[in-house]
């Protein structure tokens, strides 16, 4: 690096941290959505037999498969594939389903809300009780209450998506048949017009999402209610719920924004399963039906949305965190 | 006469296990008096200091006695009314001030709060600048505006001091204000300390394992171990003449760079919560021991109106030790160097950003003498021993060992020159490996650096063991089941396997306890005349420096201030920042003004 | 002054029995272990022969009844777990391996290589585990190969970090100085003074990495885009007989219930043995 650019470096680093630690994060997000794209494009395309098998099945000819081939451009070396995928991607263009023949883009858009409908309705119900039994159980480590929590959250938290959801197709949708035991609605019209079919799929996520959050958040908060300031302000005659609000949580804030970012990267892979068990239409059981049919362009644009959400959700959270903890901007 | 302010009477705290951590304690404390509490690690110090909170930390419960404040019972309070009593009537200034202090609050809030939560919200644009003010710190908008972070350590400890002092509670305790902190600030500490407490009359209590730090700032002595009292004192009769033969040992332990002396240390190791000998507590350590002494505990006894000692032969006890030192190996004076540093030049790099830690320093160690190195944190010298150990490359400069120069790494060095030079590390903890038995590790540098067999290597652990006075035992021992001061020697003795000739002791004893310190100092300064070593002493601690070193150089920030005879440059300090040093460090010898009083001549 | 610490082996056994739930996780846990090793001589049937109607319910013949294929659901159930149990076991052992020597390095030799080691970690990192193991799936078809090493990459950042971890905070320690200082050769500083003393938080992390490895294959599996029918695994019975859930329930039901019991147990026992060391399966969740 020249030396005037080391300076003006060194400059913005010391008279905006913040700024140029933003600047550095997201420079190195954005390369890692350039890279996972990259190992997207890199994984899909390494078997031998290519798209052009999978549209025309088994009884084509090798020539119109080598028609197709070139049609498709599939014969071009493996890097001019992938620059111009990504020069589609940049403009909104996907590509087009093997399957379907639709456009990606129709495709994840027609499915994009559902899923994003079943997250937020997951999140709403998730994150207040979650966020309540955590630091309830936290603040009152070792107790009852700790016990319960602590105990039942374990188990949850291991029990699989497929399990839980099974059983509650089960439960609710055969033995007491109150709710549909699937989550299937007819094509282009939104789960909100018939909510009955979110409850179970919303509920299969709550369980073991919750149980996530809430051992992590009590971890978080243990360790604030264990520090020395914690000590230092009931030695100096700080009333206890005082002590817990400002002292102990609210240095648990830093944790709990972490917690948060983790459970919706959790979340990410959660709806893939869930939709599948209750047939949901949405991305994750859209990706399934994909990888399953190998039909690849559908694969790679979800594949990468969703990784790119991943990574983004990470930026937020350190930023976050940075903004909140103060004594953090000195060590930048 | 009046009430006591604090009373403690039978005091009884355990463990949940019900060990004893404070065994029937008494104390009495009077308005606007000052008195200090000092003791080793596991006297239960810092228990009594908390009880007198009325707290107990995790682990422990306050399961009997009473503890009075201006009459009123502490231990039979709620909480809720405890919480309303801490910072009103009694307050704390706790150990370190960096964990201590809310790192998400501003410090003008953390004040608000002392004052909102004891009823003072209206005054408090009134008690913030005034209580700031008296411990010396700014008071205007902006300085209440900084976060914990943003202050440096002695900064920090005096907010805790203005938190403590907000709504003028009658009792201060300070649980050791000083750790930590650099000599000077110390002293402008212990000095701001006394202040307040003469200008306010409010009464101290200031708990220190440091007894020179305690003198400074208190009327009155208590003297605690293995969780009882076992001296209470005016503070000059116990540092002249103290009764207890464990003060006696404290007294003649603690270095002091106005008297040259011999450390002795105290023989023996202070017994665990749940193994308490009969009789008297520290009888198995006592040299004063007769069989009565283990018939039962001795009670407090008064040998006047305000000495008491718990001791049935404190008669007999000797005055503290006044041995000179040690000399030094005294090896012919014409005799070449066996170190020479020239133009030392060290570096670190901080974030990217280069900083210079050692700022060419020259400098000789003769064969058999005790070189010290002295400087506060950041001046450099344990740089420089790790240079000369080969831990870290210097940027510049050489350094020759038996007129040969070094390798500035450790591994390209020849395996003699790595035998010739030792080091001892600072941290007894992390010294030894843990998985590792004391045998396995202490005959390993004999395995490496002399080409020993594993039967010789081990055949010579005893020895080695006994050399640094500990029993042959302990060889198949793990750390863990050892003490510091063990494991401190153990380390010495692994160093001494490779039968060197230069020993590197990088502030080896600033983690240990006062008693334990001058025993292994005492040892090392024997060791050194026995063996002939040549001996590089880096410490901040001048009165370790006056116990133990020949010759002294002393760093500031990275360049060499001074150096010469360790006692001429005591006494007469030439440069000003090693008088800054000399007169901010503690001593018993001084009187409250600072002067030093006519007995302290070596 | 420290109390002797005890033998490893029986501090380990004691917290392994010190409470009713631990017990119980003990117990199913090895049982499920025993299952996977004897499964197969125990079945009564072939558990991929089509015997009898689909569905069919409980009999003498059948004592679970029959699945969608009609075959034996008792003998597929005793065979269920060995795919879930070994791809589980062997992908987080192929991820310790290749994980544990980049932390090591990383964590020893610090400076740049360890700044390009974990950059190249926090890449693998980008991906949700089940969208990149779907993306394998899409790249390899149907191959547990694939799957194995698949699930061992998505380990390799977290075994690295916490390898690096540990063997950073023991690289600063006085007596790898020592060790330095001697000039000992960094072969043996590994051996002699790294490696015994970072076993403590792989320990802790291992229980809870397998369970992860199980819950990943599980998953893939009942999917449909790991083990291929016909044969017998816990996970794809799931979703193989979710049509005759009205028939046969326990087509469903007891694979259902066998993998619950696997991991929740498995979890509890995870927990148990990293609270033994210091730390909690949060903890290393947070870490992660």
């Amino acid at each position: 690096m020249s030396a005037t650019a080391l300076k003006v470096r060194v400059k913005l680093r010391a008279r905006h941290p913040l700024v140029a630690y933003a600047f550095r994060r997201t420079a190195i997000a954005v390369l890692l959505i350039a890279l996972v794209s990259l190992i997207v494009f890199a994984a899909t395309e390494v078997l031998p037999g290519n798209a052009a098998d999978q549209i025309l099945g088994r009884g084509a000819t090798a020539a119109q498969k080598a028609q197709l081939t070139r049609q498709l451009g599939l014969d071009r070396p493996l890097l001019a594939q992938y620059g111009s995928w990504i020069f589609g991607v940049l403009h909104g263009d996907f590509g087009q389903s093997l399957a379907s023949g639709e456009p990606v883009s129709t495709f994840i858009a027609g499915r994009l809300g559902n899923s994003l409908i079943l997250a937020i309705g997951a999140l709403i119900v998730m994150i207040p009780i979650s966020v309540v039994l955590g630091t309830l159980s936290g603040v009152r480590r070792g107790r009852p209450v700790d016990h319960a929590v602590s105990g039942v959250s374990l188990a949850l938290i291991a029990l699989p998506e497929f399990v839980s959801g099974t059983i509650l197709a089960v439960v609710f949708g055969v033995t007491l048949a109150v709710l549909p035991p699937t989550s299937i609605i007819p094509v282009g019209s939104s789960p909100l017009t018939d909510p009955k079919i979110l409850i179970l799929p919303i509920l299969t996520l709550c369980f073991a999402g919750s149980a996530y959050i809430i051992r992590m958040l009590r971890a978080g908060v243990v360790e604030a209610m264990a520090s020395e300031y914690v000590q230092a302000a009931r030695l100096n005659g700080v009333p206890e719920g005082r002590v817990v609000r400002r002292h102990a949580l609210r240095n648990a804030l830093a944790p709990t924004v972490q917690v948060v970012a983790l459970t919706l990267q959790w979340l990410v892979g959660g709806i893939v399963v869930t939709e599948t068990v209750f047939a949901y239409p949405g991305l994750g059981q859209g990706l399934v039906q994909a990888v399953t049919a190998r039909d690849i362009p559908v694969v790679q644009g979800i594949t990468v949305l969703l990784a790119s959400f991943y990574i983004l959700v990470n930026l937020a959270a350190d930023m976050t965190v940075i903004i909140l903890v103060p004594k953090l901007r000195t060590e930048l | 006469m009046s009430e006591p302010l604090l009373q403690v009477s039978d005091l009884l705290v355990t463990t949940v296990a019900g060990d004893p951590v404070l065994d029937h304690v008494s104390v009495e404390v009077g308005r606007a008096e000052s008195i200090g509490l000092v003791g080793e690690s596991g006297s239960g110090k810092t228990a009594l200091a908390h009880a007198m909170l009325g707290f107990a930390r995790p682990g422990l419960r306050l399961s009997g006695g009473s503890v009075r404040i201006a009459g009123e019972e502490l231990l039979t309070k709620s909480e809720t009314d405890l919480r309303a009593l801490r910072g009103r009537k009694v307050s704390y200034v706790p150990q370190d001030p960096a964990t201590s202090l809310n790192p998400s609050m501003r410090i003008g809030d953390q004040l608000r709060e002392i004052c909102r939560i004891h009823g003072r919200q209206t005054e408090t644009e009134e008690i913030i600048p005034t209580v700031l003010g008296r411990v010396d710190l700014p008071s205007d908008r902006q300085f209440q505006r900084r976060f914990p972070h943003q202050l440096s350590g002695g900064q920090k400890q005096r907010v805790a001091i203005a938190i403590a002092l907000a709504c003028d509670p009658p009792l201060i305790v300070l649980d050791e204000p000083t750790t930590g902190l650099d000599v000077v600030t110390q002293a402008v500490i212990l000095q701001e300390v006394r202040r307040i407490q003469r200008e306010l009359d409010v009464s101290l209590v200031y708990v220190s394992h440091d007894l020179a730090a305690v003198a400074a700032v208190a009327d009155r002595v208590v003297v605690m171990y293995a969780g009882s009292i076992v001296e209470s004192a005016a503070t000059d009769v116990l540092v002249a003449r103290p009764r207890h033969p464990y003060s006696r040992g404290l007294v003649s332990s603690v270095p002091d760079h106005r008297r040259a002396r011999r450390l002795r240390g105290i023989p023996g190791v202070a017994p665990a919560v749940d193994d308490h000998p009969v009789g008297c507590v520290f009888g198995p350590r006592c040299e004063l021991f007769t069989d009565a002494c283990a018939a039962e505990q001795p009670s407090l006894v008064a040998l006047s109106s305000d000495h008491w000692v718990r001791c049935i032969r404190s008669e007999d006890t000797p005055p503290p030790t006044s041995e000179p030192r040690l000399a030094a190996p005294g090896l012919a004076a014409d005799m070449e160097p066996i170190l020479r540093v020239q133009e030392l030049v060290a570096d670190y790099r901080s974030r990217g950003i280069p900083f210079t830690a050692v700022d060419r320093v020259s400098f000789i160690a003769q064969p058999g003498e005790c070189l010290a190195l002295v400087g506060e944190s950041g001046s450099g010298k344990t740089t420089i021993a790790r240079c000369i150990v080969g831990l870290h490359q210097p940027s510049g400069g050489t350094i020759a060992f038996d007129s040969r120069r070094l390798q500035p790494s450790a591994r390209r060095r020849s395996l003699e020159q790595r035998r010739r030079i030792q080091i001892v590390f600072q941290n007894p903890y992390e010294s030894l490996n843990p998985k590792r038995t004391i045998r396995d590790a202490v005959s390993w540098p004999a395995r490496a650096l002399r080409g020993c067999s594993r039967q010789q290597a081990e055949q010579e652990v005893a020895t080695l063991l006994d050399r640094v006075r500990l029993p042959a035992g302990l060889a198949q021992r793990y750390p863990g089941e050892l003490s510091g001061g063990e494991r401190q020697r153990v380390a010495i003795a692994r160093a001494l396997a490779a039968r060197p000739d230069l020993l590197v002791c990088d502030e080896v004893t600033s983690a240990l306890d006062v008693s334990v310190q001058a025993a292994t100092l005492d040892l090392l300064r024997e060791l050194q005349t026995e063996l002939s070593l040549t001996m590089l002493f880096i410490t901040h601690d001048l009165g370790v420096v006056a116990s133990v070193a020949d010759r002294v150089i002393v760093l500031e920030r990275g360049s060499l201030q001074e150096e010469g005879d360790v006692l001429e440059i005591l006494r007469a300090p030439a440069q000003p920042y090693t008088r800054r040093l000399v007169e901010a460090a503690p001593s018993l010898m001084a009187t409250e003004n600072g002067l030093p009083s006519p007995a302290d001549v070596p | 002054m420290i109390a002797a610490s005890q033998p490893r082996l029986r501090r380990n056994s004691q917290t392994l029995t010190s409470s009713w739930p631990t017990r119980i996780s003990l117990v199913v846990v090895v049982l499920l272990l025993l299952l996977v090793i004897f499964g197969p001589l125990l079945t009564p049937h072939s558990p991929t022969a089509e015997l009898g109607p689909p569905f069919a319910r409980p009999s003498s013949a059948f004592p679970l009844g029959t699945d969608y294929a009609g075959e034996d659901v008792l003998s597929r159930v005793l065979v269920g777990g060995r795919s879930v149990i070994l791809i589980g076991g062997i992908a987080t052992v192929i991820g310790y391996l290749i994980g544990g020597v980049i932390g090591l390095v990383a964590g020893y030799q610090r400076g740049l290589t360890d700044s390009i080691l974990m950059r190249g970690m926090d890449a693998l990192l980008a991906f949700p585990p089940i969208i990149f193991l779907l993306l394998l799936a899409t790249g390899f078809g149907n191959s547990l190969t694939a799957l194995t090493l698949g699930i061992a990459l998505i380990h390799v950042p977290g075994v690295a970090r916490i390898v690096r971890t540990a063997a950073l905070e023991t690289s600063v320690r006085g007596y790898v100085e020592a060790a330095l200082a001697r000039g000992d050769r960094v072969r043996v500083i590994l051996r002699r003074e790294i490696l015994p003393n970072i076993w403590g938080p792989i320990v802790a992390d291992g229980g809870p990495r397998f369970t992860v490895s199980i819950l990943l294959v599980a998953a893939v599996n009942f999917l449909g885009l790991g083990i291929a029918p016909p044969n017998a695994d816990w996970a794809l019975m799931i979703s193989e007989n979710r049509s005759g859930l009205t028939l046969n329930p326990l087509s469903v039901l007891v694979p259902a219930f066998m993998i619950a019991a696997l991991t929740v147990s498995l979890n509890l026992l995870a927990d148990q043995i990293a609270r033994a060391h210091g730390s909690s399966v949060d903890v290393q969740a947070m870490r992660r």
